[in-house]
């Protein structure tokens, strides 16, 4: 049965690298936007849910619903005061502003909270698990990351497909000019997917806290896991991220089982492969 | 740094004997004086171990390894649009390779530099055709992946001290070329007699890059390959091979930024994984000094470099602090001083030391230009 728990391992971690990979793809996807603190918000999600939970003393729930908000409005508020001013046909300086920032919240992280380890709490939840087959169990918290991963897909792909702030995005990401003649505020539009972008992560934070310990350091990891998942699945298909994620995933269960310090090895070289072999990816959109 | 002028070959002939004649220009009357200003500089900083203390000696080894790297990286995401955020690769390539040569084959110290920066090429090499496929912001991030793949498997070599890393004894680098001469020309002890051979070798290497990256950004190839990042199909039409130009300047910048790594990890003599891929030690300062001091420069790297030394000596007991303030003045001057430090003086003051923008200007016939 190992080399069966091997698969269901990679398949359940490959959920969290999925909810990793949303908001980097959703945002590279409307305003071409990479932004390379995403793992470091990610980061600071999971603190600030941390800090909700504990100085507060919300329920996990309560806090992870207070900090969607927050990061929400804090997304909206670094694309109105600091995005929006670098965006252009220059991808340098984009990249350096949020390269710059990845490092000012790390580093930040380090001053608030030290370089200790920490986790969040979800009482019994973390440890109870799901029998699916005699003799095989399943840890109930890595399920429900996958189950959560795939209900985030199908919320973003409802947001897209079929509201109008949906359709405001495709329009803004096909042609921000024309657009703008059909009165659609471009502003606003690339605000709301930033907010969206870092109220997904906080999900991908909450799901990060309970499964593993965390520590200020991990963030940039989290981006270039969050970054394979999204090339390996392709280009401009949400399911194809979810699809990416899972595969790594696999790649770094079958990496750790066979030798441990492969774990993480294993899953960049499965990126570098289908780079090499498939470089549009293995689920690319249609459309071009 | 001579005058480059260029008549233009078709008016020459037909123009009467004293009509004025156009011309391309490269070089300044301040870029001049700034040359000769500069050869000064640099005969003054390589007699300075003879009166200069230890620890002034490292603080430059520090300033002449981070100028180059600022240098190469300018010249390759700057000029050459190559967004790279993986650069620490090189220069963990380039040090592993030293160590290798070293403790694996016995190699001199000095002979495995350009063998380390080699190594680090070949790998480039390698890993161009793979990233040059992805687009773009996704190129930096592909980068960084590989430099992280590069930095995993180099703490597999268990002979090169595995995930913990290794330190190379004092006796194996006691018999490298020139610290004999050295000792006896300065009367110093061999470990500070080492410090100043790798500060001269850092020192030539500064200039070497520097002069090597200002007379490429002067050629024609440095117009071919400013002209494939701001519009590589408009290139492409007249004539510049855009994918190949990319491709040779990542091969050479890695070469480069290899050597740096290992005449870096000569001094420290120590290595391991964790610091000689460290993203924050060799791409994230890299990246600020260029950013503050101004892209798309020479003097750039050099002005950044210089304040982050300042700042170094107030600020780096604070650690993460230091980031934290270097990293938000990236971001501040990058939204409201995008040309950064040098940038907004040379706009100001209409200063160009190492000029590389070609002007048309009259000159009278008959009279060199100057």
């Amino acid at each position: 049965m190992s080399g069966f728990d091997t698969i269901i391992e990679g398949v359940l971690l490959g959920g969290v690298y999925a909810l990793f990979a949303l908001g980097l793809s959703l945002i590279f996807g409307i305003m071409r936007l990479v932004n390379l603190a995403h793992g470091d918000l990610i980061l600071l999600a999971a603190y600030l849910v941390l800090s909700a939970t504990t100085a507060l003393g919300l329920p996990l729930a309560a806090a992870s619903l207070l900090v969607v908000i927050a990061m929400f409005v804090l997304g909206f508020v670094l694309q109105r005061l600091v995005l929006e001013r670098v965006l252009g046909n220059d991808i340098l300086p984009p990249l350096l502003v949020t390269f710059g920032l990845s490092i000012v919240i790390q580093n930040g992280l380090l001053l608030g909270y030290g370089a200790d380890s920490r986790r969040l709490q979800a009482g019994a939840f973390e440890s109870s698990s799901v029998a699916l087959a005699p003799g095989l169990s399943v840890g109930l918290a890595p399920l429900t990351a996958l189950v959560t991963a795939v209900a985030a897909v199908a919320l973003l792909q409802l947001i897209f497909y079929r509201t109008s702030l949906g359709r405001a995005f495709r329009a803004t990401a096909d042609n921000p000019e024309i657009a703008q003649l059909m009165g659609i505020n471009e502003r606003n539009v690339y605000a709301i997917a930033v907010g969206l972008s870092l109220a997904v992560s906080v999900i991908a934070a909450v799901v990060l806290g309970i499964r593993a310990s965390f520590d200020p350091s991990i963030g940039p990891a989290r981006l270039l896991y969050a970054f394979e998942a999204v090339i390996i699945g392709g280009l401009g298909s949400l399911w194809g991220t979810l699809a990416g994620g899972i595969v790594l995933g696999l790649a770094q269960a079958i990496g750790g089982r066979i030798n441990p310090e492969w774990q993480i090895l294993a899953g960049h070289l499965a990126f570098l492969t289908v780079l090499m072999v498939r470089p549009r990816g293995l689920f690319p959109a249609r459309r071009t | 740094m001579s005058v480059e002028s260029i008549p233009i070959p078709a008016s020459r002939k037909q123009r009467p004997a004293d009509a004025p004649v156009w011309q391309v220009r490269v070089g300044t009357r301040l870029s001049r004086v700034a040359a000769v200003a500069g050869i000064a500089l640099i005969v003054a900083l390589a007699a300075l171990p003879a009166i200069a203390s230890r620890n002034l000696i490292q603080d430059l080894i520090f300033v002449f390894t981070m100028l180059t790297l600022a240098q190469l990286w300018n010249v390759l995401a700057g000029w050459g649009g190559l967004i790279s955020v993986g650069q620490q690769a090189f220069v963990g390539l380039g040090a592993y390779a030293l160590f290798a040569g070293i403790v694996m084959a016995g190699l001199d110290p000095v002979a495995a530099i350009p063998l380390a920066g080699l190594f680090a090429a070949l790998i480039a090499a390698v890993l161009g055709p793979l990233l040059f496929r992805l687009e773009g912001p996704y190129f930096a991030i592909g980068s960084w992946v590989a430099a992280e793949a590069l930095r995993l498997i180099c703490a597999q070599f268990k002979s090169l001290g595995g995930g913990t890393g290794m330190s190379i004894l004092p006796g194996e680098l006691s018999q490298m070329v020139g610290l004999k001469a050295v000792q006896a020309l300065l009367g110093l002890r061999p470990a500070a007699a080492r410090d100043v051979l790798v500060y001269w070798l850092a020192l030539l290497l500064a200039v070497l890059i520097t002069l090597g990256i200002y007379a490429f950004m002067r050629s024609h190839h440095g117009l071919a390959l400013a002209a494939s990042r701001d519009n590589a199909a408009a290139a492409r039409s007249v004539g510049v091979r855009t994918a190949r130009t990319r491709h040779v300047l990542w091969i050479a910048v890695a070469f480069a930024t290899g050597m740096v790594g290992a005449v870096v990890y000569l001094q420290k003599a120590r290595i391991s994984p964790d610091a000689a891929f460290s993203v924050t030690d060799w791409t994230a300062y890299v990246i600020f000094i260029v950013v503050i001091g101004g892209v798309r420069t020479i003097e750039g790297p050099m002005v950044g470099v210089l304040l982050l030394w300042g700042l170094v000596t107030y600020l780096a007991q604070y650690g993460s602090l230091y980031l934290v303030v270097l990293g938000t003045l990236a971001i501040l001057i990058m939204l409201f001083m995008p040309n950064g430090v040098w940038g907004a003086a040379a706009r100001r003051w209409q200063l160009q030391l190492f000029p590389t923008r070609r002007r048309l200007g009259r000159s009278e016939s008959g009279r060199m230009p100057f």
